[in-house]
């Protein structure tokens, strides 16, 4: 087997915030009701260290190996997918859903985890093999159904959290590869048309900004007049056709969109959620003593809310060095990528990166009501043994391209 | 993908700067909240973590005048629960229902309490047995949060006995808490609801404590001790009134359950009430903790209406006890004295114009004094004392003598009695339009015609018959005694008013049968004409004694009583078992 060099500060990082994250869940389960979540951090640790053996592991094969299970990996995690609307479970909040596998009643792990690694393999594959990045929007095709076959399944389950995640890597990686920025301002206007909608003025000035971009890039005509009336379609006709609908049906939808979200108590989750951030100010609570989680008025206070945890007991100190754990283990990843000794490699570290972006930005501010709530976890935080799991089995990933890359070797182990 | 170095650069610095932004943004969104706003979240955070629990204060013990107790709270249990939405409430109702044995009534109204006071605990049961409690104590953990509270819940030890004048309580309404009278009330307290409870409400009411529960998200309490020092509710002090119990139970007693209509006794020179009752009663007690829907329809379709209170609220045609005061209209403007004779003698009736003014004694009475007259209650004597004094000067003297006016009793919802105004021709011409004759002039003077008193009203009148010309005003309450000189007469003119008052109730009177050995009692009887019934009239007896000293004013009123001296007996008996002399006709009755 070939030397490598291992990256200890990639493997520092991770390591301090799932032992950060292994201590807010043992906090998580200190309430003055006790439930099951005051033992899930035990579960917790075990999928830790189930996890380091598998990076290491992975660690030890080679990038090429990596590759070479890509189309399996990326073809079963599709099938296990398909597999969950079928005989799919629902869990916690999101109750209603089917994001599960269960056998026998037992819930064996979530496939969209295990999709999440393999959807960043096979784009990277993919966008590798090109010698060119993709020039016009026909051009990405491919990509594009790589990343829409699990994704509908998903948004089938549904998982709206997830869904955006795999938007995100497919954004970032199709950045990662060299697609030019108006491009990629092009493929996302849709979005953008949507969430401005709200607006006619603002979406009016975001159409004009989007009719002088498609004339300056001149994509092929059908590729421009579909872009239009994708924008139209979402910016104009989607609004009018919410309005007509019924309080309840809009309800229906919502919860259809993101079940984890009850209409009528999600507003209630996000403030109390900003009151015990809040409510920790510069120091925190103390660990384990934060109120708004000892008395259950945190929900989900051990997976999707366990960023205001830290926010409560911890204090802006306690934010500030998760957030700057985050940062730090970000920048190591770019570096990674940017040095890395092919592109697939390259690709194959920056969509982790980016997988783990969203997730944190996602999580991150629907804590603080900055962004919609979506059953979407904090990596190495969050309660899950098959997030834990996949975490780390991309941390291995990760390991073994660092390992490979070139250029400043610290440490040389065999 | 394009993999030359310098790409992978500028890639990597762009993304590094992207990340870098991103964090300085999330970062900067927390230093917002935790240290800029952070007072406001922690005050959040506190305000959720403490529920109050509000105290109910014990209402104010009422007494009657020898420091027996009229009303009284006893410990009992109040049921409630913290929901934190309609929906859980329903959910838990149907969790207990069950258990409490809960009506869809009792879902309704808790229901509907929790959408008055969401914040406030869902009285469930008010006053639950404590069968109930103790089940729901061995069922605790199941139903973390129910609230079992210890309230003092009102008790009258004599129900229906003291209904008339004590009133009940009952839960305030959304209506009541709107009134200006109420501000500072919660939905869910308790306030009098009638009579003094009522009344004296601002007395009577207490101040509310409150306890601080440490509870979860649900509203469960986590803590047993408090986390903040608790508010004790404060008592209100006792309210001491006038009523004489003993005489009150006597009272109730004669008028058992097959006698209506009412009576109230008064202390002449104060205007204190001694008894004041209406027949028939009903249980305030029943009212505690939320009346049963079946006993409040009881109530309110009997015919008898028990919730009508007859001495405050009945006004009748006063009849013939209201010569007395065409006697005093007479004897003040001196067209009579107490010896005058009218020029035509009783032979049953009086032709005027072209109508017979019957008298009630159809074989007539003979020519008549005034002091007769009132003794054996003339009406031909009265109808021609009535044309003397002529219809305004009748009416103004019955006006002066407040008989327009509400006895002012410190109870609520009076009513107003019915007497012309100073204007006679205005007010007839209203009344009857212009169609009607100087017949009105002999219905008033012998109490008949536009002319309906409270039983309240007229024994205030005879307060001034029974002292020196000055009335009192009836108070429940003891306080110093507000009396109006209403007359002006002489004090031999008082003493022939009075003698031949007491002559009623001798020998040849019209209430010679309520006499009673050793004691002098003056009054009047009277027959108030029934609209529903001519066969059937009130009757009326208003007296006092005794008549040379008087101690006690009585006014008794049946409905369907067909003749004064029906009332007269019961107003005796009243006056006998007071003063302590027992009268002839129970002592026979009893076989002594």
């Amino acid at each position: 087997m070939r030397r490598i060099v291992a990256d200890y500060p990639l493997v520092t990082i991770a390591l301090l915030l799932s032992l950060f994250g292994i201590a807010m869940v043992y906090s998580a389960g200190q309430t003055d009701t006790p439930t099951a979540v005051a033992r899930v951090y035990k579960s917790q640790i075990l999928w830790l260290l189930i996890g380091m053996i598998g990076a290491y592991g992975i660690s030890r094969s080679s990038v090429r190996f990596i590759q070479w299970v890509t189309l399996p990996a990326y073809i079963l995690s599709v099938a296990l997918l398909a597999l969950t609307l079928v005989i799919g479970a629902g869990a916690g909040t999101a109750a209603s859903t089917k994001s599960w596998l269960q056998v026998g009643g037992v819930r064996i792990g979530q496939p969209s985890e295990l999709a999440k690694l393999t959807v960043v393999l096979m784009l990277a594959q993919v966008l590798a093999s090109r010698r060119e990045p993709p020039k016009s929007l026909l051009d990405l095709w491919q990509p594009a159904l790589i990343v829409l076959v699990p994704w509908l399944i998903i948004m089938m389950q549904p998982d709206l959290g997830t869904g955006i995640v795999f938007i995100g890597i497919f954004f970032g990686m199709l950045y990662w590869s060299g697609v030019s920025w108006p491009l990629l301002l092009l493929l996302g206007s849709p979005v953008v048309s949507l969430i401005l909608s709200f607006s006619t003025g603002m979406w009016g000035a975001w159409f004009l900004v989007l009719l002088a971009l498609v004339l300056y890039y001149r994509p092929y005509l059908i590729e421009g007049v579909v872009l239009m009336a994708a924008n139209i379609a979402t910016g104009v006709v989607a609004p009018i056709l919410w309005e007509k609908l019924e309080p309840y049906q809009q309800n229906r939808l919502r919860v259809f969109l993101d079940p984890s979200a009850d209409p009528r108590a999600s507003g209630y989750h996000v403030l109390q959620s900003k009151i015990a951030i809040g409510s920790g100010g510069l120091f925190g609570k103390g660990f384990t003593l934060g109120t708004q989680k000892r008395l259950a008025f945190l929900p989900e206070q051990h997976t999707d809310f366990i960023f205001a945890v830290v926010g409560e007991e911890m204090g802006f100190i306690g934010v500030a060095i998760a957030l700057t754990l985050f940062l730090a283990l970000f920048l190591r990843i770019t570096q990674i990528a940017g040095r890395a000794n092919d592109s697939y490699s390259s690709l194959v570290a920056f969509g982790l990166m980016a997988s783990w972006f969203v997730h944190v930005l996602v999580n991150v501010g629907m804590t603080l009501n900055l962004m919609p709530i979506t059953g979407i976890p904090l990596p190495f935080f969050s309660y899950g043994g098959s997030f834990m799991l996949a975490s780390w089995l991309a941390v291995g990933v990760l390991m073994r391209i660092s390992g490979e890359g070139r250029g400043k070797a610290a440490f040389r182990v065999s | 993908m394009s993999f030359h170095p310098n790409d992978i650069a500028r890639r990597t610095r762009l993304s590094s700067v992207g990340l870098g932004i991103g964090f300085i943004l999330l970062l900067g969104a927390f230093f917002r909240t935790q240290v800029l706003e952070h007072r406001t979240y922690a005050a959040a955070s506190e305000e959720n973590r403490l529920r109050p629990i509000p105290l109910p204060a014990p209402r104010g013990i009422i007494y009657d005048r020898k420091g027996e107790i009229i009303a009284e709270n006893l410990p009992g249990y109040a049921v409630s629960l913290i929901a934190p939405s309609e929906d859980s409430l329903r959910a838990s109702l149907r969790t207990l229902s069950p258990t409490l044995q809960l009506t869809d009534y009792d879902i309704n109204q808790a229901i509907r309490r929790y959408r008055r006071a969401p914040t406030r605990p869902t009285v469930i049961l008010a006053d639950a047995s404590i069968d109930v409690i103790s089940v729901l104590e061995e069922h605790r953990i199941d139903f973390p949060r129910l609230i079992i509270q210890s309230v003092p819940k009102r008790f009258y030890p004599d129900g229906p006995v003291v209904a008339s004048f004590v009133g009940y309580t009952g839960e305030i309404t959304e209506g009541e808490l709107n009134l200006p009278l109420f501000e500072g009330y919660k939905p869910g307290q308790i306030i009098g609801k009638g009579g003094l409870e009522k009344q004296y409400e601002a007395e009577l009411h207490g101040k509310e404590g409150v306890r601080f529960d440490e509870v979860d998200a649900r509203g469960r309490p986590v803590r047993g001790a408090s986390a903040r020092p608790d508010l004790l509710p404060e008592g209100a002090p006792a309210l001491k009134t006038n009523i004489d119990l003993k005489l009150q139970k006597y009272v109730a007693s004669l008028f058992g359950d097959s006698l209506q209509g009412g009576a109230i006794a008064l202390e002449p020179h104060t205007g204190a009430v001694l008894a004041l009752y209406s027949a028939p009663s009903f249980d305030p007690n029943r009212f505690t903790g939320g009346i049963p829907a079946a006993y409040w329809r009881e109530l309110n379709t009997d015919p008898r209406r028990p919730l009508f209170n007859k001495v405050i609220q009945g006004t009748y045609p006063p009849g013939s006890t209201w010569k007395l005061a065409t006697s005093t209209v007479g004897l003040e403007s001196g067209l009579v004295t107490i010896d005058s004779r009218m020029p035509i003698s009783c032979s049953g009736g009086l032709q005027y114009g072209r109508r017979y003014f019957r008298c009630w004694e159809k074989r007539g009475h003979g020519s008549q004094t005034l002091a007769g007259a009132i003794t054996h209650s003339c009406d031909v004597f009265f109808y021609q004392l009535g044309l003397k004094i002529g219809l305004s000067r009748l009416v103004a003297g019955g006006i002066d003598l407040q008989f327009r006016e509400k006895s002012g009793i410190d109870l609520p919802n009076e009513y107003k009695p019915r007497f012309p105004s100073r204007d006679v021709r205005a007010y007839y011409n209203r009344l009857f339009g212009a169609n009607w004759s100087n017949a009105e002039t002999l219905n008033l003077a012998i109490g008949q015609g536009a002319n309906s008193q409270t039983v309240a009203n007229m024994a205030k009148f005879y307060t001034a018959l029974a002292s020196d010309g000055y009335n009192s005003k009836p108070e429940l309450v003891a306080r110093k005694p507000e009396r109006t000189k209403i007359m002006s007469l002489t004090p031999q003119q008082m003493l022939g008013l009075r003698d031949a008052m007491a002559g009623v109730t001798s020998a040849g009177g019209t209430a010679a049968s309520a006499n009673i050995q050793g004691l002098v009692i003056a009054g009047k009887t009277g027959s108030a004409q029934n609209t529903t019934d001519p066969n059937k009239d009130h009757a009326w007896f208003v007296g006092f004694a005794p008549a040379e000293d008087p101690k006690i004013v009585v006014a008794v009123f049946l409905e369907f009583g067909i003749h004064g001296y029906f009332a007269a007996r019961i107003a005796s008996k009243i006056i006998g078992y007071y003063t302590g002399v027992v009268p002839a006709e129970i002592a026979n009755a009893e076989g002594g």
